[in-house]
């Protein structure tokens, strides 16, 4: 709105009058639902009341116990209701993180595979999504679950896949590195060998107009990148050591403990996702006019190049949007873990506390706030980057 | 598990917008024509449908015999499955009229706005091992180590950490949020054993891929009281369900039974003449017909019947009556009078 042509002054009097209306409909529609939100929660307050149902939070404070067996955080039966509650958020983060970074990726590549010219390619996609987009999500989940089940040994004949990795029902189990107090330095050095590796490769592509990196820089590369930690943990005498997996009586004991829920729950969750994700992006790259691709053609530029550099980018500005509501439906979606026993929040904090704590009402309230919480900050992420992008000019 | 959280959903929805007067329960089921029972998803012996898709029971005869008392006739049941987690709240948000699914009577929960009837089966919780000639488990103090499958929203989950916790012994606990889910699990050989009341384990052991492959273990870790829960607001209501328990238990002590009751209504006892309404306005002062008990003998049975027909030797479970023998022959099953 910089341009002071004075042919457009009558317009922007127009849109300075607007935001004022438009903002006493906000107030108004905001104060409304405000009021209804309140209303219903005084009359449910009433009603609890009434029948004799506990109210407050002071159960946040008490000791849950009950057992959790995946938390990345240190829980036991005695930690509290709250600390309860955050090993299940940190699950639900983790795992829908984790799907969502596998299955955008994955997304791209089958949706642009449906529009390949190679007819195998885009068949496959094609039958990727449909199979996996028209079969109900918990199926899947417990197919994978039970799949998995079955066909692995059991918890004595684990099949050991390397040294040191023991593969059974329970699951995968790698030796678990306990770093000591020099660790920090071996770390210190790792990244910024890592950072070395990174000039030096950036350096070589400068050099090389062509994109293909000279194989001497490899080599410099990859020494930059190796050299420093080791050299490092010579030094400080080596301050990484490894707590190897044991098999015992029942079970595998010691080590790092990859669990068949969690793998379960990422690889269908990861899976289905997939499938809606690739019909946007096949819905975006359509959205672009022809004749952006017959320009590019008529320019020389290859399919693959016309992807990555014409139509893709293009693309993004439809993809986005929807793209996002995919993200937050995987976020909620994870919420179907309980049923193949990964402990995600819906697993553990109404699930497993309600019959602690007798509060029925307040737990159920604090997980749907943090659904919406989780849901509506995935769009904001998402919309701000989307917007960066827009500024940068759809690139 | 999102079927609950809908419930749950729901209930909470249902707390806000109730009406704020409540006519009482009993009108509330006699003007629908059909009482609300809560039940399980399916614990064979105590709520499962049959092949016809009826619901059948030990605890689904609770629910065939307060409608036979109020409605003459056992079938004005309209059945709600709940899993743990959502069986108070539905019964809270006013859902069912009755709760009726091997559910513990514990202080917490009658904190939490619920009132137990009675106790219908003294359970208590125990564990179920695959046998293993390799690795021998002869008590629950063997399974150092073990992953132990449960599911969420039980006193199972509690009474667990309780007890390993007590005796220092480390277990792996794998938490699911439905029965079938649980089961599956063990069965699959993901967990080395399932706990749950011990009614159960021999009940979900008929659904296991090979039943006699898996015993249950003699320890017994907890008390388990099952009986039937009602809201606490509604105290009529709650004695129509509580003395429908003592009913059918006092009837099997007189020796009354669904065979026997037309001649025993021409019994000179006066305790079972007061039972069955012949003598005395008992029945009419609870809101339902006199001779409730009547109807409820010849739709239901007494105690022992429903308990043997469901559970013990007319059932593929096979239980005894251990604790749930009437009081005169050991157990624990007694019935204050009806005076
Ligand atoms: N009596 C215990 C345990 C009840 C319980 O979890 N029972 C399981 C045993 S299998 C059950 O009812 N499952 C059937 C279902 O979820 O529908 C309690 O009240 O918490």
């Amino acid at each position: 709105m910089t341009a002071a042509s004075p042919g457009l002054a009558p317009v922007r009097g127009a849109r300075r009058a607007r935001p004022a209306r438009d903002l006493a409909i906000q107030a108004a529609l905001i104060l409304a639902i405000g009021a209804a939100l309140a209303f219903l929660s005084l009359t449910a307050y009433r009603h609890m009341v009434a029948r004799g149902i506990p109210l407050g939070f002071s159960f946040w404070n008490q000791p849950a116990g009950f057992a959790i067996d995946q938390s990345l955080i240190s829980y036991g039966p005695s930690s509290t209701v709250g600390r309860a509650f955050l090993v299940g958020l940190i699950n639900t983060l983790i795992v829908s993180a984790l799907a969502i970074a596998i299955s955008v990726p994955l997304g791209f590549v089958v949706g642009a595979a449906r529009l390949s010219p190679n007819w195998i390619v885009a068949r496959v996609a094609a039958v990727w999504v449909e199979g996996l987009r028209n079969t109900p999500l918990l199926l899947q989940l417990l197919f994978w679950y039970n799949a998995v089940l079955r066909q692995l040994p059991s918890a004595r004949d684990s099949i050991a896949l390397w040294p040191g990795a023991l593969l059974n029902q329970r699951g995968l189990y790698l030796p678990r590195p306990v770093p000591a107090g020099g660790f920090i330095f071996v770390a210190a050095a790792a990244i910024a060998g890592l950072f070395a590796a990174l000039a030096i490769v950036a350096r070589a592509r400068r050099v090389d107009r062509d994109g293909r990196l000279a194989t001497g820089a490899i080599t410099y590369a990859l020494a930059a990148l190796v050299a420093p930690p080791i050299v490092a943990s010579a030094l400080s005498g080596a301050p990484l050591t490894f707590d190897w997996p044991a098999p015992g009586g029942f079970n595998v004991s010691g080590g790092l403990h990859l669990f068949p829920e969690f793998v379960a729950l990422l690889f269908g969750l990861s899976l289905y996702s997939s499938s809606y994700m690739a019909e946007v992006v096949r819905g975006g790259l359509q959205a672009v006019p022809k004749g952006q691709r017959e320009a590019a053609s008529a320019l020389g530029l290859a399919r693959r190049q016309t992807l990555l550099l014409v139509t893709g980018p293009q693309a993004m500005r439809a993809i986005l949007p929807p793209l996002t509501s995919q993200c937050v439906n995987v976020v909620k979606n994870s919420s179907l873990a309980v049923f193949i026993g990964y402990p995600d929040l819906v697993a553990v904090f109404p699930g497993s506390t309600i019959e602690r704590t007798q509060a029925a009402v307040q737990v159920m309230a604090i997980t749907l706030g943090v659904y919406l919480v989780l849901s509506v900050s995935t769009s904001a992420l998402i919309g701000l980057y989307d917007r960066r992008q827009m500024s940068r000019g759809g690139r | 598990m999102k079927a609950s959280i809908a419930a749950a959903l729901g209930a909470g929805i249902a707390l806000a917008a109730a009406g704020a007067a409540r006519a009482g329960t009993l009108d509330t089921v006699k003007k629908n024509g059909v009482l609300r029972c809560g039940v399980t998803t399916g614990l064979i012996g105590f709520s499962q449908p049959d092949s016809s898709g009826a619901w059948k029971g030990f605890d689904v005869d609770l629910c065939r015999a307060l409608a036979s008392a109020i409605f003459d006739d056992p079938t004005k049941v309209k059945y709600v499955p709940t899993t743990p987690v959502d069986r108070m709240t539905v019964l809270l948000a006013g859902d069912i009229d009755v709760l009726s699914r091997v559910t513990t009577v514990t202080l917490s929960r009658e904190e939490g706005g619920l009132m137990f009837a009675g106790v219908n089966y003294y359970d208590g919780q125990g564990f179920i091992v695959r046998k293993d000639p390799k690795h021998e488990v002869k008590s629950a103090l063997d399974l150092g180590g073990a992953s132990i499958c449960v599911q969420a929203g039980s006193t199972t989950q509690g009474n667990l950490v309780d007890y390993f916790g007590s005796h220092g012994i480390k277990v792996d606990v794998v938490t699911f949020g439905t029965a079938p889910e649980t089961l599956a699990a063990y069965d699959s050989g993901r967990c080395d054993v399932y706990t749950t009341d011990a009614s159960a384990l021999y009940s979900q052991r008929l659904k296991m891929k090979d039943p006699a492959a898996n015993v249950v273990l003699p320890e017994i870790i907890s008390k388990e009281p099952l009986g039937p829960a009602v809201r606490k607001d509604d105290v009529a209501w709650f004695q129509l369900v509580s003395w429908t328990l003592h009913a059918m238990v006092d009837a099997e002590e007189l020796g009354v039974t669904s065979k026997n009751v037309d001649e025993k209504l021409k019994s000179n006892d006066p305790a079972t003449l007061r039972l069955l309404g012949v003598k005395g306005d008992l029945g009419t002062k609870l809101g339902v017909s006199n001779d409730w008990v009547v109807r409820i003998l010849k739709h239901v049975g007494n105690y022992g019947e429903s308990f043997e027909a469901n559970l013990g030797s007319g059932s593929p479970l096979k239980i005894a009556r251990g604790l749930n023998a009437l009081w005169t022959k050991g157990g624990l099953q007694y019935s204050p009078p009806f005076e």
